[in-house]
């Protein structure tokens, strides 16, 4: 069933972008992240111009998150609190990175550096994840307790100042350490165009010790928020955004984030910290094996803007 | 003089040398507007022709030859190597292709280096491989020679990519002087308009040529949501965006279990 979409100017099966749609919702809903960086390339790959794709996966990433949010908010499994403070630095942090992208651009390297960056973060963010994880399983295994909260271990981090109480994550940080995180992600966000749940996540979890059950819904908050910011953003300077693709996605989307929420509820933390750390990695690795393996056509080429 | 005078010169002194006008060429296109709807998946324009001649003319020895080239829209196409440095292969040279056509497909009734000797071909842009595909160098445009390996490899892509054709035999003669050739509009083409030129050759000479254009366009669903997200950015966004709040509610309101 083949549909011609305005935007993107080609026919695409229409059962294929469903299931798609359907196959990354379910990851972002279990694992709490937007899931742009696995959509932006399978639409890529099906021959969607990278523009039109990278301007469309925002808007799925809005309604997967959205639903997401919505399920995680009824089991009272987000920080509302947390949230709005991340969101105000994250705003910051995607406005400097739309200008540091636009200055990437100009410089001629950007596909480059985006390419570097997914390969650098992916694979340290999911090797990281994937070992602490192996080695909170084996020493739950070991009878041992798991050492997510120790009152005692307490990190530099927890002796800033501005310190303010989260009554959801049961947690009493400063909010400085929040502020750099949600800079940062947005900041990234911007950049390398993806809503940086799985940089958010671990980073939460890690840095300032927010639960894990809390921590995926409040990512989802920050994500829903900066990739509808992003969908208006792209729609509004590019013209690029494909309103019956980006439909087509979240129709899959929304009910793949459903299942994923609840499916996710089954694991235990560390072992969805373990499939989400091969889940980065392995496509951390993805980038480096088409930046190492000699590829099979040197060239490439790229419709560019009338210029008269 | 420039070459380009030369050349316009000699195509003049070589069209005053034939019988001029002793042929002349008539064409018709099935339709001269593809209409992009939902159920878009390509499209065959048929362009039928006849050669028209006056009651003193001979016949031609060698029968009649047609080329009929269709020219999309002009775009700015930026063609990249890849190059090996410290083991990752980035886009080392670039090369800027300027006002090209978007898609270009060349038809004749039988393989076209036996139509006309090289000159004639090059000077009248007869055949992919003899288009002027001009290229910004540090600063100039100029066209390159045939085996610069951007070249090639912009075509290669665009054949690839089904937006360049080439066809030895998409021109049909149903009476000696009467032809059909069927334009393909694959699904990726490129909307705007398309130029269709039509060259009838004899013996190796250009005799005739006539012109004639075909337009793509979106209509209904597709022409409202490209007229919108053009016109209406902001709007669009925000439309989209909404989509998006609602199609996540509508799920969570449907997948509620509690």
């Amino acid at each position: 069933m083949q549909i011609y979409l305005p935007i993107a100017e080609l026919p695409v099966n229409v059962l294929l972008i469903l299931f798609m749609g359907l196959a990354v919702g379910f990851i972002s809903g279990m694992f709490g992240i937007g899931g742009g960086f696995l959509m932006t390339p399978l639409l890529i790959f099906i021959g969607i111009a990278p523009a039109v794709a990278v301007a469309s996966v925002a808007s799925h990433v809005a309604a997967s998150s959205f639903s997401g949010a919505i399920s995680y908010w009824r089991r009272r499994a987000l920080d509302p609190s947390l949230a709005l403070m991340l969101l105000i630095a994250g705003m910051i942090g995607t406005t400097s990175g739309v200008w540091v992208f636009t200055y990437l651009r100009s410089l001629g390297q950007l596909d480059l550096t985006i390419s570097l960056s997914y390969l650098i973060l992916l694979s340290v963010v999911g090797g990281m994840m994937m070992t602490e994880s192996v080695r909170a399983i084996l020493r739950a295994r070991g009878g041992r307790p798991s050492e997510i909260r120790r009152p005692g271990s307490h990190m530099w981090i927890h002796g800033l100042p501005l310190k303010m109480r989260f009554k959801v994550s049961k947690i009493y940080v400063s909010v400085i350490p929040i502020w750099v995180i949600g800079f940062f992600i947005g900041f990234i966000g911007a950049v390398m165009g993806i809503g940086g749940g799985f940089l958010l996540v671990p980073a939460l979890i890690y840095l300032i010790r927010v639960p894990t059950g809390v921590v995926i819904g409040t990512s989802q908050v920050l994500t829903l928020v900066t990739m509808a910011y992003a969908t208006i953003v792209h729609a509004a300077t590019n013209h690029l955004v494909d309103a019956l693709l980006a439909l087509l996605l979240m129709m899959g989307g929304v009910i793949g984030a459903q299942f994923g929420a609840r499916a996710g509820q089954r694991f235990s933390g560390e072992q969805l910290r373990l499939l989400l750390g091969m889940l980065v990695l392995s496509v951390g690795l993805r980038f480096a094996y088409d930046l190492v393996v000699t590829p099979p056509d040197l060239f490439t080429m790229r419709t560019v803007e009338e210029t008269q | 003089m420039s070459a380009g005078a030369k050349a316009a010169l000699g195509a003049a002194l070589l069209l005053a040398a034939t019988p001029a006008c002793a042929e002349r060429l008539i064409s018709a296109l099935s339709t001269s507007r593809v209409l992009i709807a939902s159920n878009f998946t390509g499209a065959d324009v048929v362009l039928f022709g006849s050669v028209e001649r006056d009651a003193q003319t001979v016949a031609r020895r060698g029968g009649y030859d047609i080329v009929v080239t269709v020219t999309g829209p002009r775009e700015n196409v930026v063609t990249f190597r890849k190059q090996r440095v410290a083991a990752i292969w980035v886009n080392a040279d670039s090369r800027t292709f300027v006002r090209v056509p978007s898609y270009l497909t060349v038809l004749a009734n039988r393989t076209i280096n036996e139509i006309a000797d090289v000159n004639t071909l090059r000077r009248t842009q007869t055949g992919l491989a003899r288009t002027l595909l001009p290229q910004e160098i540090s600063g100039d445009i100029a066209d390159s020679i045939r085996d610069d390996p951007f070249r090639q490899a912009f075509l290669r892509l665009k054949v690839d990519q089904n937006l360049y054709r080439e066809q030895q035999n998409g021109v049909t003669f149903l009476a000696p002087a009467l032809f059909r050739a069927a334009i393909p509009i694959p699904d990726n083409a490129p909307t705007g308009s398309y130029e269709v030129d039509v060259k009838l050759f004899a013996d190796g000479v250009l005799l005739a040529r006539t012109q004639t254009a075909l337009e793509v366009v979106k209509v209904g669903f597709e022409q409202f949501v490209a007229s919108a997200a053009r016109d209406h950015g902001l709007f669009y966004g925000l439309a989209t965006a909404m989509m998006a709040f609602l199609t996540g509610w509508f799920a969570s309101v449907v997948f509620r279990k509690d």
